[in-house]
């Protein structure tokens, strides 16, 4: 990685430390030895072929792993303010998900109503009162630019809506537990281009209030809605650094054949 | 060879083959009558002979010497308790297992195993249930001859099925769907509760009610247990009208059921209770065929609800 482009670099800017980070699908080692950092407040894209290890790095930042047999972390990902690393076996990866949330690549709303699949996460934590449930499910919808158009029927089953409102609304659910970080797996990849705007309108809103890593195929995509950008391929980070100067004056031979066009 | 010599010849392969298609149906069609036919045939001759015995009187009273008063009070309050009794120790312990093996068991040898010998027992012998429940209910745990050690059979017989259907349910729900309440901190209870189980609750309501549906008529296992063949009072009511208003002693009572009943009806050498038995088995197809339709009509209206 190259820290003398990143202007500003100072570690209380990082929201995220990723230290040494390898990953082993049993045998497989899927991720090599990966050393980058996690903007506070901004938006950083993870770039790179199909097999590449992008999503399999961004599920290690919810532990999503430890839900399969087999899997192995090695290495660290810290998180700041308090320095604790989220890969320790002692901490617990429930711990780790109230505070880092995902969007998956399928819109995947629960079979509830629009309302209950908001609430979810705060039902989770054991909220009850209807009155903090209501706040907190207008705020994140309200956030996810979608009250205005579900403000009458939050009662309905979720699958009613059109697939960019499904996703906006898993946003919402992600949203509505105010994460530290939100974490997108190829977001807009089952979306039309129009949802695939909005979603990425919404991103670049949302790094107001919230760290964001997001996972793309579409370099086009990550050159619009990213701070920095990573570019991975075979499992390991070829470059890190600010997403202007990975598009425009790329270090790495590798990584300007791929934002090229010449592979990948 | 000429393009119209080629073509004459493509005709003839193709009507050649068509032959092969023609003689499929007809062999088909005929296996498919053979088996449509037969039961239509025998369900017919048993609503003939039944349908004129049917009468509120018929459901009302118990058997009796006089085929002409003898009815089907106590083996239908039997049918009804006996299920109960199947309800509550099947559907629970079904579930139960069927969540345990699929979200929590740990895939190893050990389960593999386990997850073989549950569908196999689906399929054993239903006779052996019935000597496992006289060993180990009726004489081991003392339940005697009783509507428990029938219930408890029962529930024996179809577990397997409630746990192959509740694991089939459970594993048609997306993994996105379960991946996306764990990502919001739920743990694994919490998804099974909230998620899975509603989402798999229609899938799982088919499989009790099919398995039910083949416990009704079941006759072996109850036999074997020592139901009564001919019982002329009702087990001790479970509603009471004094404090504290619900009473057990049922379960210990001794009992008959539908099958029973008629296969009692059906050995007497007098005409008119083959008629009996006849509009008993009625009533016992008709339970059948509701249950049966019951879990059709929920496995597509419920699920149409739910699209992933």
């Amino acid at each position: 990685m190259h820290e003398s482009i990143v202007v500003h670099a100072t570690p209380t800017q990082y929201k995220s430390e990723v230290r040494d980070l390898s990953f082993y699908y049993g045998e497989f080692n899927a991720l090599k030895n990966i050393n980058m950092a996690l903007h506070e407040k901004q938006v950083t894209a993870l770039i790179g072929p199909s097999g590449c290890g992008k999503s399999t790095f961004l599920r290690c930042f919810n532990r999503m792993h430890d839900l399969y047999p087999g899997n192995r972390y090695m290495g660290e990902i810290i998180l700041h303010p308090d320095n604790v690393n989220i890969l320790a076996s002692n901490v617990d990866p429930i711990e780790v998900r109230m505070r880092i949330s995902m969007v998956f690549q399928k819109p995947n709303p629960f079979p509830k109503s629009i309302y209950e699949n908001v609430a979810y996460g705060l039902r989770v934590r054991g909220v009850r009162q209807r009155a903090v449930l209501d706040e907190k499910v207008e705020e994140a919808l309200r956030d996810a630019a979608l009250w205005d158009e579900v403000k009458d029927r939050l009662n309905q089953l979720a699958f009613n809506l059109s697939g960019g409102q499904q996703q906006r609304l898993c946003i919402a659910r992600a949203l509505a537990t105010d994460p530290e970080i939100l974490l997108f797996d190829e977001p807009t990849s089952a979306l039309d281009p129009i949802a695939t705007a909005s979603i990425e309108e919404l991103i670049t809103d949302l790094k107001d209030k919230v760290t964001i890593l997001i996972v793309t195929h579409n370099m086009q995509q990550a050159a619009r809605v990213s701070d920095y950008t990573a570019y991975m391929y075979l499992g390991e980070l070829i470059e890190f650094g600010v997403t202007d100067t990975i598009f425009i004056k790329p270090m790495n031979k590798q990584t300007e054949d791929y934002i090229t066009g010449r592979f990948g | 060879m000429s393009n119209t010599d080629k073509l004459h010849e493509i005709r003839a392969i193709i009507v050649r083959h068509k032959r092969w298609d023609l003689m499929f149906m007809a062999v088909g069609m005929f296996a498919l009558m053979i088996a449509v036919l037969t039961f239509t045939v025998l369900f017919a001759q048993m609503i003939i002979d039944g349908m004129p015995r049917l009468s509120w009187d018929f459901f009302t009273s118990f058997p009796s010497r006089r085929p002409g008063s003898a009815g089907i009070l106590s083996a239908w309050v039997g049918t009804s308790l006996v299920m109960l009794v199947t309800i509550a120790a099947a559907v629970p312990m079904g579930i139960g297992a069927g969540v345990y093996l699929e979200e929590y068991a740990p895939k190893n040898l050990v389960t593999e195993i386990i997850e073989i010998n549950v569908t196999n027992l689906a399929g054993v012998p239903s006779i052996i249930y019935g000597l496992l429940a006289l060993g180990l209910f009726v004489y081991q745990l003392g339940f005697g001859q009783s509507i428990l050690s029938a219930g408890l059979a029962l529930a024996l017989l179809i577990l397997p099925v409630v746990i192959v259907t509740t694991r089939e349910a459970i594993r048609a729900i997306p993994v996105a769907i379960r991946e996306g309440a764990y990502a919001l901190g739920a743990t694994k209870w919490q998804t099974v509760s909230d998620h899975l189980i509603p989402y798999a609750a229609a899938g799982i309501l088919t499989g009790i009610i099919i398995g039910l549906a083949r416990a009704i008529g079941e006759t072996a296992p109850i036999i074997t247990i020592g139901a009564m063949t001919f019982i002329a009072f009702l087990p001790p009511s479970p509603v009471q009208a004094e404090f504290p208003f619900l009473s057990f002693e049922w379960l210990t009572s001794p009992f008959t059921v539908m099958p029973i009943q008629m296969f009692n009806w059906v050995s007497r050498p007098e005409e008119a209770f083959q008629l009996n038995a006849a509009a008993a088995g009625l009533v016992l197809v008709v339970m059948t065929l509701a249950m049966n339709g019951l879990a059709i009509y929920l496995r597509y209206h419920m699920r149409k609800k739910i699209k992933w």
